[in-house]
C-alpha cells in the first residue's frame, strides 16, 4: 500500500491552488489558500465550522459564481488548467459533488442516475443509458437494494440510500474529481461505514475530495489531510503524519481537543 | 422550609393560572368559531330558502283541440307546415274555453294566466310533428307554462283576496286558476330553462347560460393572459434577477397591486382597452383582461412563495452536475413548485368569479338575451347578473338571483376544493 501510494505521488497533482482568496461582500472567508490535491487519492479537509472549507470546495467546481456576492481570486487549476478559464458547466459535468444533506431531485431513482447523463447527451440509446445507471449504482453500492424499484421516487428511500443515490448520480458523469462536503454528517454508523467503504472503494479511480468534522473518519478514509483554519491552511500532509505528528500547535490543539 | 417546598408551591400557583388562562382563551376560540359558524349556517338557510322557489315552475295541463275553424281547414287534413302564433294562441284560448266553459274574456285570460313563451313553444312542437301524426280536428294534452302573475298565484295558493293582485289578477282570473288546480291540472316541473336558457324580460324564461358562459369565456382569457405572464415574472425575480434597487421596486409594487381596489382595475380597464385600443364594449375578452390585471398579483406572490419553498438542496445538486440555471429551474425546481403555483392561480381565478365592480366599468352589465358564443360577443358575467336581477322587483327574479348564486358559491366551492387537494398532494408527495 505505502510503496503504491509513493508511486502515486510521483505524478503531477490533480488540483492545485495558489494564492486563493474568497470574498462575500465585504467579509473575506479564505485567505491565500496554498494546496495540492494528488491523482487517484483521499484528501480530506478538516477544520472548525466556519473556517471555509465549504468555500474551498465550491471554489473548486465554482459553485461560488452562483452566489451573489461572492468573489475569488488566485488561481486553481485541474490537471494544469485554470478553472475560471473554463466554462463553468463544462467543468462542473467532469466534477462531482456530493452534499452534506442528500439531496436528490424529486424524481424516480432511475431519473436521478440518469438526469445529469442525459443534459450532457452522453448517452445515445436507452440501452446505453439503462447500462450507466446500472453500473452507477452498482458503484455506489446500491443496485441490490434499488434494482427492482428502480422508478419509484427518489424520497422513497432512507437517507443512507438517498446519499448513495447521490454518489451514483455523481460518479454517473464519470468525473474526474469528487467533491463530498461532509457527506456522512447526517447518517447513522452503518450507513456511515458503507459510505466510508465506497470511498476506499472509488479512490481507485477517482481524486476524492472530502470534507468531515469527524478526526476518525479523516484518518479512517484518507491519504492527505489539510487543516483549515480560519480561512488559511494551516498543516497539509500525509493523514498519518498530520494525526500522529502534527507540525503545528494549531493542528495539535484541533485534532486532540476534537478526539480527547 | 427548604428552597425546593417554596419553589414548587411558586410553581404550583403559577401553573393554577396558567390553566385557567389556557381554559379561558380554548373558550374565546370555540365561542368565535360558534359564531362563525352560525352566521355561515344563516347565510346559506338565507340563500338556499331564497333560491329554492327558482328551480321549479308550474304548468298548466290543458287539452287542446286542433280546430279546423282556426287553420281555416277541414276535419281530418293535415296540419299545415307553417303556423302563426296568433293561430297558437287561439288554440290556447280555445283549451282554455274547453276546460272552464264558454268565458266571455278567454284571450285576456291567457293573457294574465299563460306565458308568452308558451305560444311560441306550442307552435314550434306543432311544426315539428304536424306531418307526423296530427291532423285537424285531434285533441291533444300539453302542458303550457304559466307566466309569472299565475306562477306567483299558485304559489301564494291563490290566496290574495284584493281586487286585483301585485301582478294583476283579477278575482276571476285568480277563480279561474283555482279551479284549474283543484281539477288537477297544474303540476310542478323541475325548471331547466333556467339552465338553459340566457337573461330574458320575463321571469319563466330567464335563464343564467348566457352569464355562465359570459363568466367561463372572461375567466379563459384572464387565465390565459396572466398564467403565463405571472408565472415568468415571478420566475425571473425568484430564480433570476439580481436583488438591486430596481428589482425590490418591482416586487414592492406588484404587492401594493395585489391591494389596489377592483373597481381601478375596471376603470383602467375602460380608459385604456375601451376608449384607447377600441376593444367591443361588453365583451368577455376586455372583461378577461381587466380580471387578468386582477389577479395578476395574486399569481405572482404565489408562484414567488412556490418557487421559494422549493429546497436549495435540488438547485446546487442540478449545477453541481453540470446543468445550466435555466436547466435547473425547469427541468427541478419548476415542476416541484407547480401544485402550489397552480393552487393559487385557482385562488385567484376563483377571486375573478366573483368580481363584479371592475365588469360594471366596462359594461359588461347590459341586459343581453343571447348567449356569447365567443369572448367578443356582449355578455355580462354570474356575478353581475346576480347583481342586475337582485333589485328586480318581481320575486321571481330575486329568487332566481339567489339561485344563480348558489350556482356561483358551487363553482367556487369545487375550485377551492381543487386547489386544497392540489395542496394536499403536493404535502404527500414532497
Ligand atoms: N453564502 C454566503 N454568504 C456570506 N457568507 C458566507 C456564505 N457562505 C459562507 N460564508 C462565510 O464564509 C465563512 C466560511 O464558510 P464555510 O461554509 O466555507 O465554512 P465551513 O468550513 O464549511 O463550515 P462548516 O464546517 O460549518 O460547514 C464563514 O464565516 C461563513 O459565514
Ligand atoms: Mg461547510
Amino acid at each position: 500500500m505505502k510503496t503504491q501510494q509513493n508511486k502515486k505521488e510521483q505524478i503531477a497533482p490533480k488540483v492545485v491552488a495558489r494564492g486563493v482568496n474568497v470574498y462575500y461582500g465585504e467579509k473575506q472567508a479564505l485567505f491565500q489558500v496554498k494546496l495540492e490535491v494528488p491523482h487517484r487519492r483521499v484528501t480530506s479537509l478538516i477544520g472548525p465550522s466556519g473556517c471555509g472549507k465549504s468555500t474551498f470546495l465550491r471554489c473548486i467546481n465554482r459553485m461560488n459564481d452562483v452566489i451573489a456576492g461572492c468573489r475569488v481570486e488566485g488561481s486553481i487549476t485541474i490537471d494544469g488548467l485554470d478553472v475560471s478559464s473554463l466554462d463553468a458547466v463544462a467543468l462542473r459535468a467532469r466534477i462531482g459533488m456530493v452534499f452534506q444533506k442528500p439531496n436528490p431531485f424529486p424524481k424516480s431513482i432511475y431519473e436521478n442516475v440518469a438526469y445529469g447523463v442525459r443534459i450532457h447527451g452522453l448517452a445515445d440509446t436507452k440501452d446505453e443509458m439503462d447500462a450507466i445507471v446500472r453500473r452507477s449504482l452498482a458503484r455506489a453500492g446500491l443496485a441490490r437494494e434499488v434494482s427492482e424499484r428502480l422508478n419509484d421516487p427518489a424520497y422513497s428511500l432512507s437517507g443512507g440510500q438517498q446519499q448513495r443515490l447521490c454518489i451514483a448520480r455523481a460518479i454517473a458523469l464519470q468525473p474526474e474529481l469528487i467533491l463530498m462536503d461532509e457527506p456522512c454528517s447526517s447518517l447513522d454508523p452503518i450507513a456511515t461505514a458503507r459510505i466510508e467503504n465506497l470511498i476506499a472503494e472509488l479512490s481507485r479511480n477517482y481524486t476524492i475530495l472530502i470534507v468531515t468534522h469527524s478526526m476518525q473518519q479523516a484518518a479512517r478514509v484518507s491519504h492527505r489531510t489539510v487543516f483549515f483554519h480560519l480561512g488559511r491552511v494551516i498543516e497539509s500532509g500525509e493523514t498519518t503524519q498530520v494525526f500522529t505528528n502534527p507540525k503545528r500547535k494549531q493542528t495539535e490543539r484541533y485534532i486532540t481537543g476534537r478526539i480527547g | 422550609m427548604k428552597y425546593s417546598d417554596i419553589s414548587n408551591r411558586r410553581v404550583d400557583q403559577r401553573l393554577k393560572r396558567r390553566q385557567r388562562a389556557e381554559r379561558r382563551y380554548r373558550l374565546y376560540g370555540q365561542v368565535a368559531i360558534t359564531l362563525a359558524l352560525l352566521f355561515l349556517l344563516m347565510f346559506f338557510a338565507s340563500i338556499i330558502t331564497r333560491a329554492v322557489p327558482a328551480f321549479y315552475y308550474h304548468r298548466v295541463n290543458l287539452t287542446l283541440e286542433l280546430s279546423p275553424k282556426v287553420f281555416a281547414g277541414r276535419q281530418g287534413e293535415p296540419l299545415p307546415r307553417k303556423i302563426t302564433e296568433r293561430q297558437a294562441k287561439s288554440l290556447m284560448e280555445d283549451a282554455i274555453a274547453l276546460e272552464l266553459g264558454a268565458l266571455a274574456q278567454r284571450e285576456r285570460l291567457r293573457r294574465a294566466l299563460i306565458a308568452p313563451l308558451a305560444a311560441l313553444e306550442l307552435k314550434q312542437l306543432l311544426e315539428k310533428e304536424a306531418e307526423v301524426r296530427h291532423r285537424l280536428g285531434d285533441r291533444l294534452l300539453l302542458p303550457f307554462v304559466l307566466n309569472s302573475a299565475g306562477e306567483n298565484c299558485i304559489r301564494n295558493a291563490c290566496a290574495n283576496s284584493a281586487e286585483v293582485d301585485d301582478f294583476g289578477l283579477s278575482e276571476g282570473q285568480r277563480q279561474a286558476l283555482s279551479i284549474l288546480h283543484k281539477r288537477g291540472l297544474i303540476t310542478r316541473h323541475f325548471n331547466l330553462v333556467f339552465f338553459t336558457h340566457s337573461d330574458s324580460r320575463s321571469s319563466e324564461s330567464a335563464g343564467i347560460l348566457g352569464a355562465l358562459l359570459g363568466s367561463f369565456w372572461a375567466l379563459l382569457i384572464a387565465f390565459l393572459l396572466a398564467f403565463p405572464l405571472g408565472l415568468f415574472t415571478a420566475i425571473h425575480l425568484q430564480e433570476f434577477a439580481p436583488r438591486n434597487r430596481l428589482t425590490y421596486l418591482i416586487e414592492v409594487a406588484i404587492y401594493n397591486l395585489a391591494a389596489v381596489p377592483s373597481i381601478v382595475f375596471g376603470l383602467l380597464g375602460l380608459a385604456i382597452f375601451l376608449n384607447w385600443w377600441h376593444l367591443p364594449r361588453s365583451a368577455p375578452l376586455v372583461g378577461g383582461m381587466v380580471l387578468a390585471l386582477m389577479t395578476l398579483p395574486t399569481i405572482v406572490v404565489a408562484s414567488r412563495n412556490a418557487l421559494a419553498a422549493v429546497a436549495g438542496g435540488i438547485r446546487s445538486a442540478g449545477l453541481a452536475l453540470g446543468a445550466s440555471r435555466v436547466q435547473v429551474v425547469f427541468h427541478h425546481v419548476l415542476p416541484s413548485a407547480m401544485p402550489g403555483i397552480l393552487t393559487g392561480t385557482i385562488i385567484g381565478m376563483a377571486q375573478a368569479l366573483g368580481e363584479t365592480a371592475p365588469l360594471l366599468m366596462i359594461g359588461m352589465v347590459a341586459f343581453i338575451a343571447q348567449a356569447p358564443l365567443s369572448p367578443l360577443e356582449p355578455a355580462t358575467a354570474l356575478p353581475v347578473q346576480i347583481f342586475i336581477w337582485a333589485d328586480h322587483p318581481d320575486p321571481a327574479f330575486s329568487s332566481r338571483s339567489a339561485a344563480a348564486i348558489l350556482v356561483m358559491l358551487v363553482f367556487l366551492i369545487v375550485m377551492n376544493s381543487l386547489a386544497v387537494i392540489l395542496r394536499r398532494s403536493f404535502e404527500r408527495s414532497g
